[in-house]
């Protein structure tokens, strides 16, 4: 008997499954969520179809278990303090699912500032790590609230590179950039596309294709047929409510 | 011991040997183990026109605050349970100061590139970014091989003086962090001609390792000018395992810097002594709080 009793998968549960396809068969990387769903999603990857991922406490630690989010870990399987962490993402074996204040059509992403980088109408977190992150390991978003104003024809800062500013920035920068896909509440998108701009690749249940047609401020490519992100399993399901996340808050992050 | 150089200060002895218009690193990470006691005694000074070199925190806050900084350098500025510091982030809305804004792998480049005195080194960050865009004092390189890459050659961030604090150190200034990440407080002081710790405790030399292992000493008495006791002194950051972050408290700062007036109270009751008055301010508050 579990707690399980719920069939249906809520919202917030196929952003989960949809941010944990990201590391399917990832190997031996280290999984860097940003945001609590995908924290949720990375830790359920490794629970089961990804089991050789390495994941940290968010801080310096190499966590050898996993726990639930916001619990403490009770074993340290290595150290990796800021200075090793950005030689890691340097040597690129590492997939990370940051957030995106904005977000174009050919994955450019903005956490910096919105308006005049030379004087800000909103200032917001500088640029972190997504220039480094971008042109050197796997790199996905998590986007909790599909919106117009983030899923922008530019971004006001260009901080996590798309694939235009990757080419014309030349080989050096596109060596090693690899967008993977943007998650939001509203459905799965990648790049699969012969320019390389955003396309639709699954609409999470309930969510109409005009429904994120309207949220979007460019023209996404559609495909004719668009499918459903998957259902998870009732395996999946049972790890998610009663083991990863079973304060549910994942359900804070993700509207119902 | 015989012979042990003595570099004990006080904060004040320390900011007494700064200059307006220099150029300033402060180690730490966003809201973590940040030298605040020696920041409070720069508040208290009249040393301003700063260059700020830093993984920004309260630190990179109070200071635009105060309107001291006249340029930073950093990757970031973040109370990191609360992401955004209000103070810096009000201080970029007005165009209170210059900004170069780095990635956070360039910026270790740069201390790096400080530390080993060298003009540059190249990094693959940057390239099809903005921060190139922004900066237009940034130069690529190209690689000399075969592969012919052409990188970004993140300049040398060499500092005037630096700031770190540390869970120990001897009199000498051999520094000891006892948490589980060192930042890049070691880079800091080799990064800089002049270079000050402030810890929780002086100990005796033989003290430092009777518990912990040699790898914990970050910071060898060669790259250290002064050294200063201040108990408490990263407060409201964390440094662990002394002490963590301060939470209710940063949230008061935080709440208080959002709002100019809420922001004179907190500047009156906690910042207009000296810092055994800061400490009792803030004991005095938490008891309240209860």
């Amino acid at each position: 008997m579990t707690s399980t009793t719920e069939r249906t998968a809520t919202r917030a549960e196929y952003c989960v499954i949809a941010c944990a396809e990201a590391w399917r068969d990832a190997g031996e990387i280290l999984a860097s969520p940003m945001g609590t769903v995908p924290a949720v999603a990375a830790r359920l990857a490794k629970l089961t179809f990804s089991p050789d991922l390495l994941l940290t406490d968010g801080e310096a630690l190499l966590i050898g278990d996993v726990p639930a989010v916001g619990a403490a870990s009770a074993v340290t399987e290595g150290w990796l303090p800021y200075r090793r962490h950005l030689t890691m993402v340097m040597g690129g074996r590492r997939h990370v699912m940051m957030g995106a204040s904005q977000i174009d059509r050919f994955g450019n992403q903005n956490i910096s500032c919105i308006g005049d980088w030379e004087r800000p109408k909103r200032q917001l977190l500088g640029v972190r790590g997504a220039p480094v992150n971008t042109l050197n390991n796997p790199v996905s978003y998590w986007i909790p609230r599909h919106s117009t104003r983030v899923f922008v024809a530019k971004v006001d800062m260009i901080s996590g590179v798309g694939h235009d500013s990757a080419a014309a920035a030349g080989p050096a920068a596109t060596r090693f950039h690899d967008l993977r896909r943007v998650v939001s509440d509203l459905g799965v998108f990648d790049f699969a596309t012969p320019d390389r701009a955003m396309r639709l690749v699954s609409l999470h249940p309930g969510v109409t294709v005009d429904q994120v047609r309207e949220a979007t401020g460019f023209e996404l490519v559609l495909p004719d047929d668009v499918p459903a992100t998957r259902e998870p399993t009732r395996e999946e399901l049972r790890l998610i409510r009663d083991v990863v996340d079973p304060s549910g808050l994942r359900d804070r992050e993700v509207r119902a | 011991m015989t012979g042990a150089l003595d570099k004990r200060m006080t904060p004040d002895e320390i900011v007494g040997r700064l200059r307006s218009g220099m150029t300033l690193g402060i180690g730490g990470w966003g809201s973590r183990r940040k030298p605040m006691a020696l920041v409070r005694a720069l508040l208290r000074s009249d040393v301003t026109d700063l260059t700020l070199v830093s993984y920004g925190g309260p630190d990179v806050g109070l200071l635009a605050q105060a309107g001291r900084i006249r340029k930073l350098i950093t990757a970031f500025t973040t109370l990191d349970s609360i992401p955004l510091e209000p103070h810096f982030r009000a201080a970029r809305e007005r165009g209170a100061f210059e900004l170069v804004e780095l990635d956070e792998a360039m910026f270790m480049q740069g201390l790096t590139a400080g530390a080993q005195r060298l003009p540059f080194l190249p990094i693959r960050a940057g390239l099809g970014s903005d921060v190139l865009r922004v900066n237009p004092q940034l130069r690529t390189v190209t690689s000399p091989y075969e592969d012919g890459e052409e990188l970004v050659a993140v300049p040398a961030l060499r500092m005037d003086a630096a700031l770190v604090h540390m869970n120990r150190a001897d009199r000498s200034g051999n520094g000891q962090y006892l948490g589980p990440d060192p930042y890049f407080d070691d880079l800091f002081c080799e990064a800089a001609d002049t270079a000050y710790v402030s810890c929780e405790r002086v100990v005796e030399s033989a003290a430092l390792t009777e518990h912990a292992a040699p790898q914990t000493m970050l910071i060898s008495r060669h790259s250290v000018t002064g050294v200063a006791e201040t108990p408490k002194g990263a407060h409201f950051t964390s440094c662990v395992p002394d002490y963590g972050r301060d939470e209710p408290f940063q949230k008061a700062y935080a709440t208080a810097a959002a709002d100019p007036d809420a922001w004179d109270a907190f500047r009156t009751r906690f910042l207009a002594g000296d810092e055994r008055a800061y400490h009792l301010a803030v004991q005095t508050w938490h008891k309240e709080q209860r």
